[in-house]
């Protein structure tokens, strides 16, 4: 049994404070009732009033949510395919330039896929808007779930499907009846990065977005550029919030799931 | 056929939305080399430049004004941009180490947790973490607050919009992409290494730089590529943090772009940022290929 | 006539459930089974044993429909089997995996293949119980696959490639996740759930006591060829080759140049020593190379030298292995060749007779040792 040592308690300590303590600065301040931000003035929840009241955020994150949901639902369609391509298909022409194009925007820089895209959208005489953003933000989340899913489908047991064929499955009841279930949760965490991935981009968002459409994350540069605002601080909180609830109520789930299994299995060897 | 369809849908559209935006882009830049047949020098100020005269004659706007001004800005910027990606990622090894090592000797019922702690920050929002330095760093923000509190300064430090800032703002956003990967391979270490280590008389220090360093290189080095590959691009950080004369190759294709609405160059800029990107990339698959062959 | 020897393929008027004709399967450069043509009958439980790699397993894959043969045709109940994809094949397999399906549960699992069917849910719901009956998995119905033992796995996985009444059923290495207690109790299972059902077996196996205990014949492989395809009692004592000899059981193998006497050979193996008998009915021409193979347990080991047998050398003991029931001598002639010998241990704690280094005699009879081709 491993025991915290005085240097690792140290070192565990230290880099969770540098890790935690600017976003609990954030979320403290985002209740001062100065409006200068640095100086405390007493606890206020004003700036949650105003931002509730400011038209501009609210269509921003409506549009941004819109955005997440369809993008990232197409992402992960295209994506499993493409693993399923990945992992499965075998040989085919052109296969080293389809992982090529898969694995290349894992480490596209942001503003060179933004500014390609922005040129052919321009090229081919599409507006930008809502539609252009959700094409972006599909592009480079499919290859993300692709690459989270095919991880899943290389350590897939294929005698599994082989399984179902030969209890009288065609290939399609085989990957609906089997195949996805069981690959499942890779699908699910895959759509949830390919959806927090369009939450927060911004620079792709800034290429291809037109004057019709604004995305939070380009909402919120425009406006902190010029230095720290309490109302930012504010929607920053919500933000840190929503996140945080909802990675740790995931991870109770798969954990309770966890314990859940574990308990069946020893009553199952008890039986 | 459904095996056709099946890849044909994927691929089509990274066709259309991946590959040919892509051919655009290189395919006005090579233009302009056809343009500039001269010699090939090492300076890539001139391809730059040459963009410039281009987008001059098609456009018909003011480039060649910038033409003169370009060489040095662009030239500058892409080795502003390896260096202060290369000191980042140094200083994000240096913070992050410690953490992973910490994290891979935690009691085994910690770990879980110390690792959602980790990863949580990624599901937070980018720009979010990085303005949150901004009210920290700045001259009457919190750090100068407490700090003259404490009466060690007795002038507010000039951090915000220093290349300080921007490092700090590297090594803060890019953290966890060092330790996952670190903390990955020390989890995986045999301790009975140590113990032979030791029993055959190595002291706990010599132990640490004799096996567990050697053996978690392939975590470092793929944390390593895991910060400087993308941090070269970066904008959001420099631009946020960094000052006026912090020069990044991302910020100015950015500004190249938005400000002064200069598409050929733009992607001038672009084509030669991805050959930079070219080298560290092929060395970091190949680090991870051969780190999957060895573990067969 | 006795009618309750099972030897179809004894039998020329028998009609062979598979017939393989010539059938050969190549991956890239590399031949998995080479020309192979042999017939598996109805109600047979039909081993193929052999080392990793020897194609045993692409054999079963071909019979599955999941590999195609290069050449030549597989057939079965006279129908070239070929162009029917493996979800249309009244052929059932189960998984050394076992490959249960996770999300589901054992009753699930077992209802799954005749679900595709499109049975009526009654149909399915009885045939579904009779096979938990059968697998005595009553009780689990509900569990799901991580929810059970590994023997109770197994027994679903039977259960579930049974359900659908194949004509024949592939087992690919059934038992091998299973340890060694367990798996001699479920050997005998499956031979009683193979005569219940009456159904056709086809086992893959590497484990040769696996495949002498279950099968009614056995199909010794090598480098993607049969050796011998016989009953496991003819398999053991009358090998057809030194390879199948040496493969299954413990064996000494002895070579030299045979030469005709009376029912057998003479067989000279070295130098000053006394040449060897064995009766044999293989056709071998006077002083060709053969190879004698004796089971241990077939030798005996004396103190003095044993009256009325031609099969007599003095040697010494060089290793005694004590395996409880029995003894295995290492006994090494003067030419260094050494030979096994066993004798039971009938008596407990009686000073054991032999001990290392002592000079023995160890001798056999004329029809102990098997003539084989060198």
């Amino acid at each position: 049994m491993r025991r915290f040592t005085w240097f690792n308690a140290t070192s565990l300590t230290l880099g969770f404070a540098f890790l935690y303590l600017p976003m609990v600065i954030l979320i403290v301040y985002s209740f001062n009732a100065s409006e200068l931000v640095t100086v405390w003035a007493g606890f206020s929840t004003k700036w949650y009033g105003e931002l509730l009241q400011n038209e501009a955020f609210l269509d921003a994150a409506w549009v941004t949510l819109q955005v997440a949901v369809i993008s990232s639902t197409i992402a992960t369609v295209l994506g499993t395919m493409a693993a399923y391509v990945l992992v499965r298909a075998g040989r085919f022409a052109g296969r080293t330039l389809f992982s090529g194009m898969i694995y290349a925007p894992l480490v596209m820089p942001e503003v060179i896929t933004g500014l390609s895209l922005l040129l052919l959208f321009i090229g081919i005489g599409l507006d930008r808007g809502v539609l252009t953003i959700i094409l972006a933000h599909t592009t480079f989340s499919m290859c993300y779930v692709s690459v989270v899913v095919s991880s899943r489908l290389v350590s897939f047991d294929r005698s599994l499907e082989e399984a179902a064929l030969d209890l009288g499955c065609t290939a399609m009841e085989a990957f609906r009846l089997v195949t996805l279930p069981i690959i499942a949760p890779a699908v699910i965490s895959g759509w949830l990065l390919a959806f927090t991935l369009s939450l927060d981009d911004l620079v792709i968002a800034s290429f291809t977005a037109g004057p019709s459409a604004t995305t939070l994350p380009i909402k919120i540069w425009s406006s902190i550029r010029l230095g720290v605002s309490p109302e930012i601080n504010a929607l920053s909180t919500l933000l840190i919030a929503i996140v945080a609830v909802g990675v740790i109520t995931a991870s109770l789930i798969t954990k309770r799931a966890a314990l859940r299994q574990e308990a069946e299995e020893r009553a199952a060897i008890r039986a | 056929m459904r095996r056709v369809v099946l890849i044909a849908v994927p691929y089509l559209w990274l066709l259309a939305l991946f590959l040919v935006p892509f051919i655009i882009v290189l395919k006005i830049s090579l233009s302009d080399y056809a343009l500039s047949i001269p010699p090939y020098t090492p300076k890539l100020d001139f391809a730059a430049g040459w963009e410039g005269i281009k987008a001059f004659f098609s456009a018909l706007d003011f480039e060649n004004f910038t033409f003169l001004t370009t060489d040095d800005l662009y030239w500058k910027a892409y080795l502003s941009s390896v260096q202060i990606a290369a000191i980042a990622t140094l200083c994000t090894l240096l913070v992050g180490y410690p953490i992973a090592y910490g994290m891979a000797n935690a009691p085994d019922h910690w770990r879980p947790t110390l690792m959602m702690l980790v990863i949580l920050p990624f599901w937070t929002s980018f720009l979010i973490r990085v303005y949150s330095w901004m009210g920290i760093l700045s001259t009457e923000g919190y750090l100068n607050q407490l700090l003259i509190g404490m009466g060690l300064i007795s002038e507010p430090l000039t951090i915000l919009n220093t290349n300080t800032a921007v490092y700090i703002g590297i090594v803060y956003t890019y953290l966890p992409f060092m330790i996952l990967p670190i903390y990955a391979t020390l989890e995986r270490m045999d301790a009975s290494l140590l113990e032979a280590a030791e029993d055959l008389g190595c002291s706990r220090i010599q132990a640490f730089w004799l096996v567990t360093l050697p053996l978690s290189r392939n975590g470092i080095i793929a944390g390593c590529f895991l910060v400087f590959i993308p941090t070269i691009g970066e904008f959001v950080i420099p631009a946020l943090l960094g000052g006026s004369d912090t020069l990044m190759i991302g910020k100015v294709l950015w500004e190249e772009f938005f400000n002064n609405r200069d598409w050929p160059v733009a992607s001038a800029v672009a084509v030669i940022l991805l050959l930079i990107l070219i080298i560290p990339i092929i060395l970091f698959q190949r680090n991870e290929q051969k780190q999957r062959e060895a573990e067969g | 006539m006795n009618q309750s020897v099972f030897e179809p393929w004894n039998d020329p008027n028998a009609k062979p459930l598979i017939q393989f004709k010539g059938v050969t399967k190549r991956f890239g450069e590399f031949t998995a089974i080479d020309n192979q043509t042999f017939d598996i009958y109805e109600k047979e439980f039909f081993a193929l044993l052999g080392p990793s790699g020897c194609g045993k397993t692409t054999m079963m894959r071909m019979l599955a429909g999941f590999e195609a043969p290069t050449e030549g045709q597989i057939w079965l109940d006279g129908q070239d089997i070929a162009p029917i994809p493996p979800n249309k094949r009244a052929v059932n397999m189960m998984f050394q995996s076992y490959a249960l399906f996770p999300h589901l549960s054992v009753w699930d699992n077992i209802a799954f293949g005749l679900k595709r069917d499109g049975l009526p849910p009654d149909a399915i719901g009885d045939r579904v119980g009779e096979m938990l009956k059968l697998t005595r998995l009553e009780k689990f119905a509900k569990r799901k696959p991580h929810q059970i033992s590994g023997g109770q796995r197994q027994r679903v996985a039977l259960a579930r490639s049974l359900a659908k009444a194949p004509k024949l059923l592939l087992l690919d290495e059934p038992l091998g996740a299973l340890d060694a207690k367990l798996r001699q109790d479920t050997q005998f299972e499956l031979m009683d759930i193979q005569e219940t059902t009456g159904t056709t077996f086809v086992i893959v196996t590497h484990d040769q006591e696996e495949a002498m205990t279950v099968a009614s014949r056995v199909a010794v492989m090598d480098d993607g060829r049969i050796m011998q395809a016989d009953t496991p009692a003819n398999i053991y004592e009358m090998p057809n080759s030194v390879y199948v000899a040496d493969f299954i059981g413990d064996v000494t193998i002895i070579e030299g140049t045979a030469t005709r006497n009376g029912n057998g050979y003479d067989i000279a193996f070295a130098e000053g020593q006394p040449s060897l008998h064995a009766e044999s009915e293989i056709d071998l021409t006077d002083g060709s190379r053969a190879a004698l193979a004796i089971r241990p347990e077939k030798v005996s080991i004396s103190a003095e030298k044993p009256e009325n047998t031609r099969n007599a050398l003095q040697g010494k003991i060089l290793d005694i292995a004590y395996l409880g029931n029995l003894s295995t001598y290492h006994v090494e002639l003067p030419t260094g060749q050494i030979v096994k010998a066993q004798a039971a241990n009938t008596r407990r704690l009686s000073r054991r007779s032999f001990t290392w280094e002592d000079e023995v005699w160890i001798s056999w009879t004329d029809t102990a040792a098997v003539l084989l081709e060198a």
